[in-house]
């Protein structure tokens, strides 16, 4: 569990991390705790999966991955866990979830972001995709993001 | 960007030390010294390359909640959603997408409850429908884009 100096780290790490030569004892300053604690205590939230990693993240447009495609397809549910997790284990998709469907307008229930820089590209990732579902792929589609209109990341106020 | 900027951009989506001197650290592995690697650090997220550098919390492990919800907003109101979506500080991110649906933002709160809300108070100020799609399952993925 989260005590109340774990969340003030939180807070103080959110929007990033002090480009300092040691940026972990400039938190600790600013929360008047030793760099010791403040390590062991971001250390443990890693290893509970609280942090899932400390790390960049760059922003796909700019590296030239200017195709991003959020994959939708149409599994029966009772094979969405087997077929997911092989999808999500192909090395272009960046995120795999199971997400309900909005009949009948959305009938969507399996996503997958793939991610290239040409549309040839990622249409062959689709084409991977589609044969590894093979017959229980009912109907798929591809939203491409047009435009990042926001990305701020969580904030908490904890 | 240069070849040293995208040999830290793919170091540093693997993770990060936790040490003393961590900038110094990568910065050995990297071959580069320690104040170049924090220079160009601030450039890629001053220009944009970089869109966040630090720990990536796991909001709902903080009690906290997640959600994908998208509406159709019309072609003409577009700007004008755009503008109403993002002012909920709620919202994490928000695309425009190729499709009917052309408009998915993420919504993070601390609590499973405040989700709700947000999604009603969105539909209330936009007069659009929120189609919540909260994830059901997450599958595991370990993609690294290459710089």
């Amino acid at each position: 569990m989260l005590d109340e100096t774990d969340r003030k780290i939180i807070q103080a790490t959110q929007a990033g991390l002090p480009l300092t030569p040691e940026p972990y004892q400039t938190i600790a300053e600013q929360l008047g705790l030793t760099a010791n604690d403040v390590m062991m205590r971001l250390s443990a939230m890693q290893n509970s999966g609280i942090i899932r990693r400390i790390g960049a993240v760059p922003n796909h447009y700019k590296l030239g991955y200017r195709f991003n495609g959020m994959t939708v397809w149409n599994i029966p549910d009772e094979f969405i866990d087997e077929l997911g997790q092989k999808v999500g284990q192909l090395q272009f998709v960046s995120h795999c979830y199971h997400r309900p469907r909005h009949p009948p307008e959305w009938m969507y229930n399996l996503f997958a972001m793939v991610h290239g820089k040409t549309q040839q590209a990622v249409d062959e990732q689709i084409q991977q995709i589609s044969a590894l579902l093979g017959e229980y792929n009912l109907g798929c589609d591809v939203l491409y993001s047009t435009k990042i209109l926001k990305k701020t990341g969580f904030r908490t106020t904890a | 960007m240069d070849k040293i900027d995208k040999q830290i951009i793919n170091a540093l989506q693997d993770g990060f030390p936790i040490c003393d001197a961590p900038y110094r650290r990568v910065a050995a592995q990297l071959g580069l010294a320690e104040q170049e690697l924090i220079d160009r650090l601030q450039a890629l997220l001053a220009n944009g390359v970089l869109t966040r550098f630090g720990p990536l919390y796991n909001a709902e492990q903080m009690g906290g909640a997640l959600t994908l919800a998208a509406v159709k907003a019309p072609v003409e109101r577009f700007d004008e959603i755009v503008a109403i979506i993002n002012a909920f500080p709620e919202v994490a991110h928000n695309y425009a997408r190729s499709h009917e649906l052309n408009m998915w933002f993420v919504i993070a709160t601390e609590t499973p409850e405040r989700i709700q809300q947000t999604i009603h108070a969105i539909e209330q100020a936009t007069g659009l429908t929120v189609y919540n799609m909260p994830k059901i399952k997450e599958y595991f993925v370990n993609l690294k884009l290459e710089a």
